[in-house]
């Protein structure tokens, strides 16, 4: 028996919905088996809260009189410099900038204790930011510097807009050399000291909806707090990720591009985060529902952290040099146990993306929805399939040569 | 036998005194350096682990502040801001003691057990909201 969104809108409506997390339904189907859990269950919800470097917000701070045009200027948020190739006074402050005087890896590993992602942080957290602009000044904007405070409430509008979240799996990193190294999945030291993953497994979003049945553009999201939309694909969107037969990718797969109004959103859920040696970073907390339409969907959403599996890749070597090595595949159970093997060898584990946090959010997107706070909605357009999407590719470098 | 972890502040005009060898010999206490920095004409900091007759701990630590020593027990160095905490997990792998843990795998939250902590400090820069914070 298929149901459709707009029957399951008019019981959330009436605070009859059945919703339960993407932890809760596995129980579920394995007890009821998946068409009883499908005619029960109405909406499934999942979370996921990690680092997401392409994430960033977009805002416009207001015409000064006289008026600035920062456009082709320069801007910086508390000493981070920001996007201003746009109008006047709109700009994007991205995750991953840093000020102009940090000193990155000079003395390796660097700090990165401020960025972007904490500019954000801080808006969000109801702190001013000192915003300075250096202008070229124009007949119709005259004024050529600017130097104040300005804070979230006072923005027109202060969008956050991140052009990759959610991604579908992600590799188990671990270092085979001889030294620490320091990457964007955290520190890992010598010889197999430890592997770090980064996916809330059988909570992520992506992972109980592999071919992305429900999830689409405009798909209405949970998003720092507050609520979003998915806006596009997301970058380096590959859905010709090998799967396994439960539809799962085996490999980073499929991403999100998402947007939604910074100023319903929390300082909690949007987090500033540094990692030493490599740079700052956005913790985004993003939440879907998945509509449970039909079998086929419900059988997706009890997919469990044991038939989910990623690679686990050597961070010192064949990553940085962009080769496919795979040092093994692992499943997500294997890596909450704390331990996995690789090489012959035991390794700790440790989550990058806080799997406690996921479940927090899932708790509150299943919340918001009984007390029908929160509605679901049809997608405007699928997302590209495999047959539809490009190949994932690296660049074909083709070096300058200055003309003759 | 009773076991302590104790934070030592040397003043910089303490730093040439035997002061280890003093509790050895004098007090009968075994000794676990567990943390050092100690650099002339600067305050000096030191993590030990001593352990020995309860009365005769009780004998060294009054000769040490006697001889002008600060000192807190280890419990009081480490601390995780759980504000700032984002519950990754990123220093669970890197603390070498188990003192930051994850208790159960289901939930996956992470614990700090400061009767584990030795203080060594490996957690603090990998910490990505740099929760992890020390306190002398």
């Amino acid at each position: 028996m298929a149901k459709t969104i707009a029957e399951i809108n008019d019981k959330i409506r009436q605070g009859q919905a059945v919703v339960v997390t993407a932890e809760e339904i596995i129980e579920i189907v394995a007890n009821k088996g998946a068409a009883q859990a499908a005619k029960e269950v109405d909406v499934v919800t999942t979370g996921t809260f990690g680092p997401m470097c392409s994430s960033g917000a977009y805002f416009n701070f207001g015409h000064t009189k006289p008026k600035i045009k920062a456009g082709g200027g320069t801007a910086l948020l508390n000493g981070v410099p920001a996007y201003t190739g746009w109008a006047a006074v709109d700009l994007y402050i991205g995750a991953t900038a840093l000020p102009e005087d940090d000193p990155r890896n000079k003395i390796p590993p660097g700090e990165f204790s401020y960025g972007g992602a904490h500019v954000i942080e801080d808006l969000l957290a109801g702190k001013d930011v000192r915003l300075q602009i250096e202008a070229y000044g124009t007949d119709c904007y005259p004024r050529k510097h600017l130097d104040t405070l300005i804070n979230l409430k006072d923005l027109n509008e202060a969008v956050l807009f991140n052009t990759r979240n959610a991604y579908q799996n992600y590799n188990v990193a671990v270092n085979l050399s001889q030294k620490t190294i320091y990457t964007y999945l955290g520190t890992l030291k010598p010889n197999l000291g430890n592997a770090n993953y980064c996916s809330a497994g059988q909570l992520s979003p992506l992972l109980n909806d592999p071919y992305l049945k429900t999830i689409g553009l405009g798909t209405r999201i949970w998003l720092g707090g507050g609520v979003g939309y998915v806006a596009w694909q997301g970058t380096q969107f590959n859905p010709h990720a090998p799967r396994l037969d439960n539809g799962t990718p085996k490999r980073p797969a499929q991403t999100l591009a998402v947007i939604g109004d910074l100023k319903q959103m929390k300082a909690q859920w949007i987090k500033g985060v540094s990692f030493v040696g490599y740079g700052t970073t956005l913790n985004v907390g993003i939440g879907i529902p998945i509509p449970i339409l039909n079998e086929e969907i419900v059988k997706c959403t009890a997919v469990k952290d044991a038939d989910i599996t990623c690679a686990v890749v050597d961070y010192s070597e064949a990553y940085p040099q962009g080769k496919a090595d795979v040092l093994g595949e692992v499943t997500y159970q294997q890596l909450k146990s704390g331990e996995i093997e690789v090489k012959g060898k035991k390794v700790p584990t440790s989550g990058i993306s806080s799997y406690k946090n996921a479940r927090v959010i899932a708790d509150d997107l299943k919340e918001q929805i009984k007390k029908g706070k929160f509605l679901l909605t049809e997608k405007v357009a699928d997302l590209p399939s495999a047959e539809q999407a490009p190949n994932f590719k690296p660049l074909n470098e083709r070096p300058f040569k200055r003309g003759k | 036998m009773v076991s302590r972890k104790i934070v030592l502040t040397f003043p910089k005009q303490k730093i040439d005194k035997p002061i280890v060898y003093k509790l050895i010999k004098d007090y009968d206490l075994v000794f676990n350096i567990l943390k050092a920095s100690i650099t002339p004409d600067q305050e000096g900091h030191m993590v030990i682990e001593i352990s020995g007759d309860k009365e005769q701990i009780e004998k060294g630590i009054k000769y040490l502040q006697e001889q002008g020593l600060k000192f807190e027990p280890l419990s009081k160095d480490i601390r995780v801001n759980w504000d700032k905490c984002v519950q990754c997990g990123a220093c669970v792998s890197i603390c070498p003691t188990g003192a930051l843990f994850v208790k159960d795998r289901q939930t996956m939250e992470v614990s700090f057990d400061s009767e584990k902590c030795i203080a060594c400090e490996l957690c603090i820069r990998p910490c990505p909201p740099r929760a992890i914070e020390v306190h002398f």
